[in-house]
């Protein structure tokens, strides 16, 4: 922590007491969110989410590979997360840390647990050839809830994916011309809850983040139903915490589908 | 072994394993085992069986890591390559670098780390078996070898899961519920504190069933707590009345 946040810890705690931010926002206000979907075009799918000034842009790929021996009748997901190293002061370059692949982790059991993606119809041969769906996350700008930002611009970039339309012939594959949406299911949304003091703030931003005691992630998929959690962060929350943040998370993911026409 | 069962729970509600909705595996714990660490623990979970070990404070290496107002705590959960039914790799996998991450994670808030500026404390654990809820078995195990080890703790961590299978939420999940049912959730706490200091869900619940596994998995908790101080208790029992039989062989 540097020593400048260091000295706004109290200030920050004691906003939060009296439910202000620092940034002027509410306890449960999001920053201003923007996106935007097939930006690169070489990908099959793509998208750019800005959260505040916290930026992702998410890229995704298909390829055909075998699918794993326990679901031979199932498409693969792969994520992946890269903190690029002019997102952040801190960040530098080299293979991925603990954080990156915890990023990578959370945003990948969101869009798995949700069944997002229709697995059981990208199996070309079962149990010998399948697609394999490549979801790479790539941070531009560290500004905090990288959680969020990463896992929103993970569900937009699949929801903008397209495959060729192919047909088999003779074992192989033959790519025919058109395309066809990525088979989907779901729209998952993650909500992150920061304890700071002894509040609970949606959205932290990165000095929330450096000064809360710990953080929890809720995805949200399209019933409401809660389908990945993971809570982080040096410190704890008490039960009955738990439960609010829960609640928080089922009314914002529902407040950001309805915003996001998801 | 491989083969899917077809149901995971019977209509009078009794598991593949035997075991009630709410039963814990049975559990074993040892505190003290490696003799060249500071402090450590065995526990077996069913067929879980973990080892745990806690070196230091000691010297922070590499030195720039070193804090001036804390120390700082390392953790490293791995798989022995035989500890799974197809041999794992040994080189850790993105799966037991995050768990590392939040086992470590699950600690931090017991320790009074200001207690060691300038120091480290590795934490090792080492799953020689894994039969489902690794993770818990293997906070419950560290903690056990951090209090061993003698450093300052506010509780001890003890950790269990829940989950759903077929509809029924269920305690303490093992392989091929986790694998075949459809959601589990690990919790550690520390219960005197009334602190959660893990907390993951895989699967899909409603609320009110991930309130319902919260709270089971809590109970599940407060009943390995209980084993947990016996076993640190035992180990020293066992020392004072090794020592007492020492001095009286020197009285005679």
């Amino acid at each position: 922590m540097s020593i400048i946040t260091k000295v706004k810890q109290k200030q920050i705690e004691q906003l939060i007491e009296k439910n202000n931010r620092l940034d002027g926002r509410g306890p449960l206000e999001y920053r201003e969110m923007k996106l935007e979907q097939g930006l690169i075009e070489r990908a099959e799918g793509s998208a750019r989410v800005l959260l505040g000034k916290t930026e992702v842009i998410v890229g995704t790929k298909i390829e055909t590979g075998e699918p794993f021996p326990d679901t031979p009748n199932e498409g693969v997901l792969t994520v992946s997360a890269e903190l690029v190293p002019f997102a952040s002061p801190s960040y530098e370059p080299g293979p991925p840390d603990e954080n990156s692949i915890e990023l990578a982790r959370i945003v990948d059991r969101g869009i798995r647990e949700s069944k997002m993606i229709d697995t059981e119809k990208l199996v070309i041969e079962p149990g010998k050839k399948v697609f394999v769906v490549f979801v790479d996350v790539y941070v531009l700008n560290y500004d905090g809830n990288l959680i969020d930002a990463s896992a929103l611009a993970a569900v937009a970039a699949l929801s903008n994916t397209k495959m060729s339309k192919y047909e088999i012939e003779e074992g192989e594959i033959k790519i025919k011309s058109g395309y066809e949406q990525l088979p989907l299911k779901k729209h998952p949304i993650t909500v992150t809850c920061a304890k700071i003091g002894n509040k609970l703030v949606v959205d932290p931003w990165l000095e929330e983040e450096q000064v809360m005691d710990a953080r929890i992630s809720f995805a949200i998929d399209d019933d409401d139903n809660i389908c990945a959690i993971q809570k982080g962060g040096s410190g704890y929350f008490e039960p009955s915490q738990v439960f609010e943040a829960a609640k928080i998370a089922k009314e914002k993911a529902k407040e950001l589908r309805k915003k996001l026409n998801w | 072994m491989n083969e899917k069962p077809e149901k995971l729970i019977d209509k009078k509600g009794i598991r593949l394993d035997g075991r009630k909705p709410d039963e814990l595996r049975p559990i074993k714990m040892e505190v003290g085992v490696i003799s060249n660490a500071n402090g450590s623990a065995y526990i077996e979970w069913g067929k879980n069986k973990i080892v745990a070990a806690v070196y230091g404070p000691r010297e922070v290496h590499p030195k720039h890591l070193a804090l001036q107002d804390s120390t700082v705590l390392k953790c490293r959960y791995h798989m022995a390559s035989f500890s799974v039914q197809e041999r794992k790799s040994p080189a850790p996998s993105r799966r037991e670098i995050e768990l590392s991450k939040v086992i470590r994670e699950s600690l931090e808030p017991a320790i009074f780390m200001e207690y060691y500026p300038r120091t480290m404390i590795d934490v090792f654990i080492e799953v020689l078996q894994a039969d489902g809820g690794t993770r818990c078995a293997s906070i419950t195990a560290a903690s056990l070898a951090l209090a061993d080890s003698g450093i300052p703790m506010r509780d001890l961590v003890v950790a269990c899961a829940a989950g759903k299978i077929e509809n029924t939420v269920v305690l303490d999940l093992f392989d091929t519920e986790d694998k075949v049912g459809s959601a589990d959730v690990p919790v550690a706490m520390m219960p005197n504190l009334n602190a959660v200091t893990l907390l993951q869900m895989d699967g899909i619940l409603t609320h009110e069933e991930f309130e319902k596994a919260v709270n089971m998995a809590i109970d599940g908790c407060k009943t390995v707590y209980a084993m947990q101080k016996e076993a640190l208790k035992t180990k020293y029992v066992t020392v004072k009345s090794e020592e007492e039989s020492k001095e009286e062989e020197a009285e005679e």
